[in-house]
């Protein structure tokens, strides 16, 4: 019994011993490691990995949904798919990691994600206390409401007492709860984290109205049974300014997913599409054109990317004309706002490329 | 045999002088005790600071001030008086009181219905029999979740507020819930619950005492007047002391939706309804094998005293099986508690849900773990403290 005890007590103590001889070791090493991490690179993480991770949602039609085959489509998509070009020169070198509303956030502080391209709102607090920087807004957007065109309501104002879905940790959540103090209207809302759950009980009729961006009500109205059957009510109760966002402290890949965004802005403006980009390189005499395509200057490696990022994102997404047209045009979204600043009512605008 | 005992055998062996050696068992343990502490104590610093450091380097807010912010976020029911106009402090209040409705009166609802289905399957009645050992098959081997969807996507399948069921006047029944006459609560009926609530403590006393007095004089003395008194009679009169106010609330579709009465989310029932009946399957098992764990020779004695089958069965099986029942039970208690963190998924905003929208509203995701943790660590104690303690006060004395 006695030399039984002794060898596991000695066993024990071997164990116990190394692992604390190993501790202090561990206990620099890590807490050095994070500490270059977020201010040192994502750009270079990603480069190691081999693959760019992004988040997008769980499937909104239009923004980000898989397709038959399983691949994932859509505007938020195409963005992932540019920023994976600039990067590696390769639209598959991307891996996309659906979020729900609620579990968004800590995935990209938690390094989970590299980046989320994911209809989020820009508001001061998400971009201070939540530790993101936002790389710009690819969308001008506002919160709607969407109500069945049975119910005959012509505007928000008469959704007094009704029942309203509406996804938990959203802009949108608190919106309905300012708005209806604001307009004295009283609200009851069913909160269901799942997109899926939520418009399910919004179509079995646990629901008078959905809330939601316009946008994402388009792409929910689009992929109903009889999209007829539902209106979206023309009172828009906020403004959601979407775009990509990264965790704050890494400037160089903030300076490259915001000038990723100009440049597909940029080479609308220049006519620059999938198409003739190959083209315009060879023959398009405006020294800006040349730039952006990087045959002349240096704003490609400025960014720490191949000089010819530009010129391999267009031919692989299109500029944002086209993304716009290909992913939201057929749900039924207009340009609107989103159109280029030449145009009147547009707002998409991007700084000189030198 | 016993009481000769050499008394210097009872001495103990004078203590020996500590030895800084190898060799010394005593020096080996507090080495190795100090090492271990020193090990947990070394990795909790680690992940404490290298938390806080990764933290602040990513700009990431930290601390509880926001409990006091404006929480802005819309809650369907509140036990208490909420608006978004409230701090989160108090949305997480409203939070912790859903969690405890529906994990209070889930482990009622469960116990009864699972006691009467673990009785039910040691039934000689072979309906009643096989119908238990069926609900117990099934309910048992799904998964919680599934069955939670399921109800929940049932009960959307009720007709909606305009076509509502109205089985008896004054209640509804729709998808948007069940709507309830009830009466305008004004402080008359507060007084009346409270007098009603010393009532019991009273009657208990009184029943405390007559038992007392039974055993002094052997005169028995029904407990049941001076419960109908205490309970019934004194709320009665309070109430009508304070001028017997009532005012009927009837619900009555207006808009959308009814207003007026008491109701039952569809949100919360699905909930329960699947707690409760998951969870009575669980229940129904240990039950029967408490009731089988007592000796059959206890039901033959008893039968032999010519006791009917029922009374044997509350005055004699059930009492002795409670000894096997109650620990396995304290278990089924706190998975009620924890699986209604399931709420998320069906809408029904318990603590779970608020936290997780606090957490993500403010970005402060340690904080609302840790709320989360607190909040279930305390719960689940006290059940397993409250149920401990019963065990104690019913264990079998023996001798």
């Amino acid at each position: 019994m006695m030399p039984m005890r002794r060898s596991l007590a000695t066993l024990v103590g071997v164990a116990t011993t190394l692992f604390a001889a190993a501790l202090p070791a561990q206990a620099q090493a890590p807490a050095a490691a994070p500490a270059a991490a977020p201010a040192a690179s994502t750009l270079d993480a990603i480069r190691a990995r081999g693959t760019l991770v992004c988040g997008v949602s769980t499937g909104l039609a239009g923004f980000a949904l898989p397709d038959s085959q399983g691949n994932w489509r859509g505007f938020d998509v195409d963005y992932c798919r540019a920023l994976a070009i600039a990067i590696f020169n390769d639209p598959t070198k991307v891996r996309f990691v659906p979020t729900t509303a609620q579990v968004r956030f800590t995935a990209l502080q938690s390094g989970e994600v590299d980046i989320l391209s994911r209809n989020t709102t820009w508001t001061l607090s998400r971009d201070t206390s939540l530790g993101f920087d936002f790389a710009g807004i690819n969308f001008f957007d506002g919160q709607g409401f969407m109500v069945k065109r049975s119910l005959n309501v012509q505007n928000a104002r008469q959704l007094d007492g009704a029942t309203v879905c509406v996804q938990p940790g959203t802009t949108t959540e608190q919106n309905l709860a300012d708005w209806a103090r604001g307009a004295r209207v009283n609200i009851r809302p069913v909160v269901i984290e799942r997109l899926e759950d939520n418009v399910a009980a919004y179509n079995a009729g646990r629901c008078d109205a959905y809330t939601t961006d316009v946008s994402g009500l388009a792409a929910i109205r689009a992929t109903q049974q009889n999209p007829n059957d539902h209106v979206i009510l023309p009172d828009v109760i906020s403004k959601e300014p979407l775009g990509p966002l990264y965790r704050h402290g890494d400037q160089r890949f903030g300076d490259l997913v915001r000038w990723l965004h100009f440049g597909l802005i940029g080479a609308e403006e220049f006519g620059i599409t999938a198409a003739n980009a190959q083209q315009m390189l060879a023959s398009d005499p405006r020294p800006e054109v040349q730039r952006i395509l990087g045959r002349t200057g240096e704003l490609g490696r400025m960014l720490g990317v191949d000089n010819a990022w530009m010129l391999n994102v267009i031919r692989g997404v299109g500029n944002y004309g086209e993304i716009f047209e290909r992913n939201l045009t057929p749900i039924g979204l207009q340009r609107g706002r989103n159109a280029l600043w030449t145009t009147p009512g547009g707002l998409q605008y991007a700084p000189p490329f030198r | 045999m016993s009481g000769a005992t050499d008394p210097r055998l009872l001495r103990k062996a004078p203590p020996r002088p500590l030895r800084l050696s190898w060799a010394d068992e005593r020096f080996r343990n507090i080495v190795w005790q100090v090492l271990v502490v020193g090990g947990v104590v070394g990795i909790i610093y680690w992940l404490w600071s290298n938390t806080t450091y990764n933290l602040e380097v990513r700009r990431i807010a930290t601390g509880w001030d926001f409990l006091w912010r404006e929480a802005g976020l819309p809650i369907g029911e509140s036990l208490i008086e909420y608006d978004p106009s409230m701090s989160y402090f108090r949305a997480l209040q409203v939070g912790v009181l859903n969690t405890l409705k529906v994990a209070l009166i889930g482990i009622v609802l469960a116990t009864i219905l699972g006691t009467l289905l673990g009785i039910a399957r040691l039934s000689k009645n072979w309906m009643l029999n096989k119908f238990a050992a069926a609900y117990v098959e099934i309910v048992r081997d799904l998964p919680l979740l599934l069955q939670l969807l399921f109800w929940y996507a049932l009960l959307q399948g009720l007709p909606g507020p305009r076509q509502a069921l109205n089985p008896i006047d004054g209640v509804f029944l729709s998808n948007r819930g069940l709507k309830l006459p009830f009466f305008v609560w004004e402080s008359a009926h507060s007084w009346a619950l409270l007098t009603a609530v010393a009532g019991v403590v009273a009657t208990v006393l009184y029943r405390r005492w007559a038992r007392a007095a039974q055993a002094r004089d052997g005169q028995a003395r029904a407990v049941w007047p001076a419960a109908l008194a205490f309970i019934i009679g004194a709320p009665i009169a309070v109430w009508a002391a304070m001028g017997a106010p009532f005012t009927p609330d009837v619900p009555a579709l207006r808009g959308f939706n009814f207003r007026g009465g008491i109701d039952v989310s569809p949100e919360f029932f699905a909930l329960l309804l699947g707690l409760t009946l998951y969870t009575a399957g669980f229940i129904a098992e240990i039950v029967r094998a408490g009731i089988q764990a007592v000796n059959q020779g206890q039901w033959e004695a008893a039968e032999a005293l010519g006791l009917p089958r029922g009374r044997v069965m509350s005055l004699i099986v059930l009492p002795q099986a409670m000894r096997v029942i109650i620990p396995p039970m304290t278990s089924q208690f706190l998975n009620i508690t924890k699986n209604s963190s399931l709420a998320v998924a069906i809408g029904y905003q318990d603590i779970v849900s608020i936290a997780n929208t606090t957490l993500n509203q403010t970005g402060q995701a340690i904080e609302g773990i840790a709320i989360i943790m607190l909040v279930y660590l305390t719960i689940s104690l006290s059940i397993s403290l409250f149920m401990n303690w019963y065990n104690k006060r019913i264990a079998l004395v023996e001798r």
